[in-house]
């Protein structure tokens, strides 16, 4: 896809994912948005995957560790074909498999997240099993910085080191707000990066809303032979939404039909811009 | 219909014993908002510990600052309090005897459609299998009140488990003989024996009611602790009333059920039904849905108690 369709795509899954919390009367709206341009990069441009086939051997894999931002995924994999898209209308209703977190009762999913800082030791042993099996395929990990408190992302970053995990890709949503407040505030991180470097990994930091830079650095790995690489992805919390960025409520508010009506009009200008541009070009 | 969620009172009744007792403390893990607690960390940012994401780390502070004469309330989801902090509740708590109270917020299935990493039912089992960690289940706001207290007053480990929402009152009020370790008949009965605890007491009253109805006497006792559990109470039940249905918001195994079947089988074997959320991760969905999927509601118990009066 062209950079300007993926900028319109991440658009619309922000519409679609505000939509369905809406409806549903709850959900994860701020870390939602924050990382839609990251998991738009990977399901449009930079994956191996194939939605028709979805345990495809040879696939990428991923997995969205910050199991609570499910509804950006939810909406990525119904339009990528993975389940119908009418089945966004079930999202967290009794009797769902669309649940309020990831659910591999659904194609896409490959593993039940949702308790933080279980993702990246399941990534590891993917990763590991691809080395041991001489297989081709990387693994996405994608995390919360609030998550990083949790103690076994250090186990697994050891071990990701360790093993020499080239095709093994960490990022870090790092939009400095979890549910309490800012992370430095919480539970204080920094130097965040330089924690990684010196845990083994090859460590990118990029602006985790900016597509051009999401798909360099995605397109560079393994960048460093023999380790993995982590991706600082330096986002803002509500994304894409004026009055939910960066306000820590929004972690998990659900809009009003007031706030909906008003977020889908940022969002439809957004797109409406892009696309000018695009004809401009 | 009651406002007031279990988690506030907890959090106004130690803002109101921390003033004199500046040894309580509370710690959170990114929780403070979901166990209400706020209000405690803005007015005691002394007596108040922030960890981060990081439950293991939570409890073995909390051992740590009780080992150091602190009186730690640990608040933070039951799912990972539970689960995620096991060990150190066994080593650090309980087997070192340290006084920290655990209180597992949003337990059961009040996380709804957030799925199984989010629901609680299996923390009953687990904490049981500890030696030395009392288990409370409070039935109401004035219960949790009650048990506040005492918890302040009681040194040693005690593992509480509550939920999300605001539960419909058993007690008129907080005037009432509370005890941890002790059960509490909330209606007398003599054809029956409903044991409940935590939310589903209120579920087991309004089975009493409809058995009422039909003629049916039914014992509804409130064991709100589970361990130590009062046997006395289930040895009479058993031998005054010849049937006992329990009701939880668990896991049948190795919850309430588990827990009295224990004793009815070695003391005085009577029909016995427990009734709690199946083998399974439990379906999607508000927790009254939830509880109306697996029949945790006054008419199913009615239902049941018939079949076990019948049999
Ligand atoms: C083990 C565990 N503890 C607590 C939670 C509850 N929880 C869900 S989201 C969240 C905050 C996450 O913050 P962060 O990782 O920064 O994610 P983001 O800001 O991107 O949403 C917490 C504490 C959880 N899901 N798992």
């Amino acid at each position: 896809m062209e950079i300007q369709e993926l900028k319109v795509k991440a658009s619309q899954i922000r519409m679609d994912l505000l939509t369905i919390i809406h409806r549903a009367k709850t959900g994860h709206t701020g870390g939602s948005l924050s990382n839609t341009d990251i998991l738009t990069a990977l399901y449009y441009e930079i994956m191996n995957i194939d939605p028709a086939n979805s345990k495809w051997e040879d696939r990428d894999r991923f997995i969205a560790s910050k199991g609570h931002s499910v509804e950006s995924l939810w909406c990525v994999l119904a339009d990528r074909g993975f389940f119908p898209r009418e089945e966004l209308e079930t999202y967290s209703q009794f009797g769902t498999r669309l649940i309020g977190h990831p659910n591999n009762k659904v194609p896409g999913i490959e593993m039940n997240t949702g308790a933080l800082g279980h993702g990246l030791p399941i990534s590891v042993g993917m990763a590991l099993a691809a080395k041991r099996d001489g297989r081709s395929y990387r693994v996405f990990c994608l995390m919360g910085d609030g998550e990083q408190a949790e103690g076994s992302n250090w186990e697994a970053a050891m071990a990701g080191a360790h093993y020499k995990l080239d095709n093994l890709v960490g990022i870090i949503d790092r939009n400095r707000l979890q549910i309490s407040g800012s992370t430095e505030e919480v539970m204080g991180l920094e130097p965040l990066d330089e924690k990684w470097a010196a845990f083994g990994w090859n460590v990118v930091s990029i602006n985790g809303n900016d597509m051009e830079e999401l798909l360099q650095a995605f397109r560079a790995v393994p960048e460093v032979p023999g380790k993995p690489t982590l991706i600082m992805a330096n986002t803002t919390k509500g994304k894409g939404v004026s009055f939910a960025e960066n306000v820590p409520a929004w972690h998990h508010h659900v809009p009003n039909d007031e706030e909906l009506a008003l977020a889908l009009s940022e969002l439809s200008a957004s797109i409406e811009e892009l696309t000018q541009k695009g004809q401009v070009q | 219909m009651n406002k007031i969620p279990n988690r506030q009172v907890i959090c106004d009744t130690l803002l109101e014993l921390a003033k004199d007792d500046r040894d309580i403390m509370v710690l959170a893990s990114d929780s403070r908002g979901s166990a209400a607690m706020a209000p405690f960390a803005n007015t005691f940012p002394e007596q108040f510990v922030e960890v981060g994401i990081a439950e293991q780390n939570l409890v073995g502070m909390a051992a740590g600052l009780a080992h150091s004469g602190k009186k730690p309330f640990v608040t933070s989801p039951a799912c990972f309090l539970s689960m995620r902090s096991i060990e150190q509740i066994k080593v650090d708590v309980a087997y070192s005897r340290t006084n920290v109270k655990l209180i597992g917020i949003s337990g059961g299935v009040s996380y709804g459609a957030l799925g199984m990493s989010h629901h609680s039912v299996q923390d009953i089992a687990v904490a049981r299998a500890i030696p030395g960690l009392a288990i409370v289940l409070p039935a109401d706001r004035h219960e949790t009140k009650k048990l506040t207290e005492a918890l302040v007053k009681y040194d040693g480990g005690v593992y509480v488990r509550i939920g999300r929402n605001p539960v419909e009152d058993v007690y008129e009020s907080d005037d009432y003989p509370f005890e941890i370790g002790k059960a509490v008949i909330v209606q007398e009965g003599s054809d029956i024996t409903i044991i409940a605890a935590g939310e589903t007491v209120r579920v087991a009253l309004d089975a009493a009611q409809a058995l009422a109805e039909s003629g049916v006497s039914a014992r509804v006792i409130n064991m709100h602790t589970i361990k130590p559990l009062d046997e006395e109470a289930i040895i009479a039940a058993a031998r005054e009333t010849g049937r006992i249905i329990t009701v939880e918001e668990h896991s049948i195994y190795g919850g309430l059920g588990a827990a009295v079947a224990e004793v009815v089988v070695q003391h005085h074997p009577v029909p016995m039904k427990v009734l709690g959320i199946p083998d399974e991760p439990a379906i999607a969905g508000k927790s009254a849905e939830v509880f109306r999927h697996y029949g945790l509601t006054g008419d199913n118990i009615k239902q049941v108690a018939f079949e076990l009066i019948n049999k």
